[in-house]
């Protein structure tokens, strides 16, 4: 028998709002998807396109950011730049055949610890419907890049 | 500067669709600027093209690199120990960066990622729009700053055309017609006056319309 599919999601979260949200989420006993790999940021600002990329080009089934309320920035526009680079990415899988829903940007404070493990539930969810990454398929690999000049 | 805008992702992969080791080259000059072919748009691009083929089951190897510029032979030389060890080369800059590399190197085929636009400026973030037509013949201190060949549908050189709506140009709504706004500069300037000079037919020999142009700076040149 097959094992069920757990998907790897991966979370850039602003150490401000979702970072600390997740935080509480613990604090608070709450439980939530052990498939969510949080990564921490300044600010969603810095999640640039790329990241985004590297991260489903690396194996990841599902991404989100995890963002300060709009309009509450520690760095006043850091999570409208990222709701940007989001609906960039979402529109380029769209162009290479990849469900755009796989990525998804959110919006919470630090005191949103129960939204911030729902969000977690709900991407979860979402991604397992969705199955694996299409990319996974692949069992080639190409050789190491050479890093830039 | 030269603004360009990227191709799309499925006109690049389409290009590249018989080749497995692929090269992308970015320019640190104009492309850079407009945000089309510098070091992020390359690295984008080849996640791209790796997450796209990846997903068909048929990898693309791709290396990155970024050239000072793509419009000097010195730069262009500067990939020449590698150029050959791939199937093809993608190039972001603008239009003379493919023609440089495949001058420079005749036995590998270089595509063009970007199509190239226009020159001009930022307007806003984001936003680029054309400021020149490369005309050769320089005549904006005539319209204070606003260059009726570059920024007029109809290159007009002695006021508008019928197509004149409320400041706006016939071709859409959104492009403003700049006789409109010359008229509405010199009447502001107090200089009205100036419009009265009437511009004889332009020499086009100066712009595309004379052929291949060059431009030679004797004191530059060194002779081997």
């Amino acid at each position: 028998m097959t094992e069920p599919f757990e998907p790897t999601l991966i979370a850039f979260c602003c150490k401000y709002c979702a970072y600390a949200a997740a935080d509480l989420a613990g604090s608070m006993r709450l439980n939530y998807p052990s498939n969510v790999k949080i990564t921490q940021v300044p600010c969603t600002g810095r999640v640039d396109i790329i990241h985004l990329l590297k991260a489903f080009e690396d194996g990841a089934d599902g991404v989100y950011v995890a963002g300060c309320m709009e309009g509450d920035c520690h760095f006043v526009s850091g999570n409208l730049k990222a709701k940007k680079r989001v609906a960039y990415v979402q529109k380029t899988l769209e162009e290479i055949g990849i469900e755009p829903d796989r990525i998804d940007m959110f919006n919470l404070s630090s005191a949103m610890g129960p939204r911030f493990a729902e969000i977690a539930i709900q991407m979860t969810e979402r991604i397992r419907k969705l199955g694996p990454t299409p990319l996974a398929s692949s069992s080639q690999t190409c050789p190491t890049q050479e890093g830039m000049p | 500067m030269i603004v360009a805008d990227r191709k799309s992702i499925h006109e690049i992969l389409d290009m590249v669709k018989d080749c497995s080791n692929i090269l992308v080259v970015g320019c640190k000059g104009c492309v850079t600027v407009c945000n089309v072919g510098g070091l992020k748009e390359v690295q984008i691009l080849a996640a791209t093209l790796k997450i796209a083929r990846k997903k068909e089951g048929r990898p693309l190897h791709v290396d990155e690199t970024l050239l000072e510029r793509q419009c000097d032979p010195e730069y262009i030389a500067m990939i020449q120990d590698r150029v050959n060890d791939y199937d093809a080369v993608i190039s972001m800059a603008c239009g003379v960066g493919p023609q440089f590399l495949s001058e420079a190197y005749p036995d590998q085929r270089f595509y063009p990622a970007v199509n190239t636009t226009f020159f001009g400026g930022a307007v806003a973030h984001g936003i680029w729009e054309e400021r020149c037509a490369g005309c050769g013949t320089c005549i904006i201190h005539h319209f204070d700053g606003l260059c009726p060949i570059a920024r007029c549908s109809k290159s007009l050189m002695n006021g508008p055309c019928g197509g004149s709506d409320h400041g706006k140009c016939e071709i859409a709504k959104n492009v403003d017609c700049i006789w409109d706004k010359i008229v509405r500069k010199k009447m502001e300037l107090g200089r009205l006056n100036d419009l009265l000079q009437v511009f004889p037919a332009k020499n086009w020999q100066t712009a595309r319309d004379g052929g291949l142009r060059r431009s030679r700076r004797e004191e530059l040149i060194q002779h081997g």
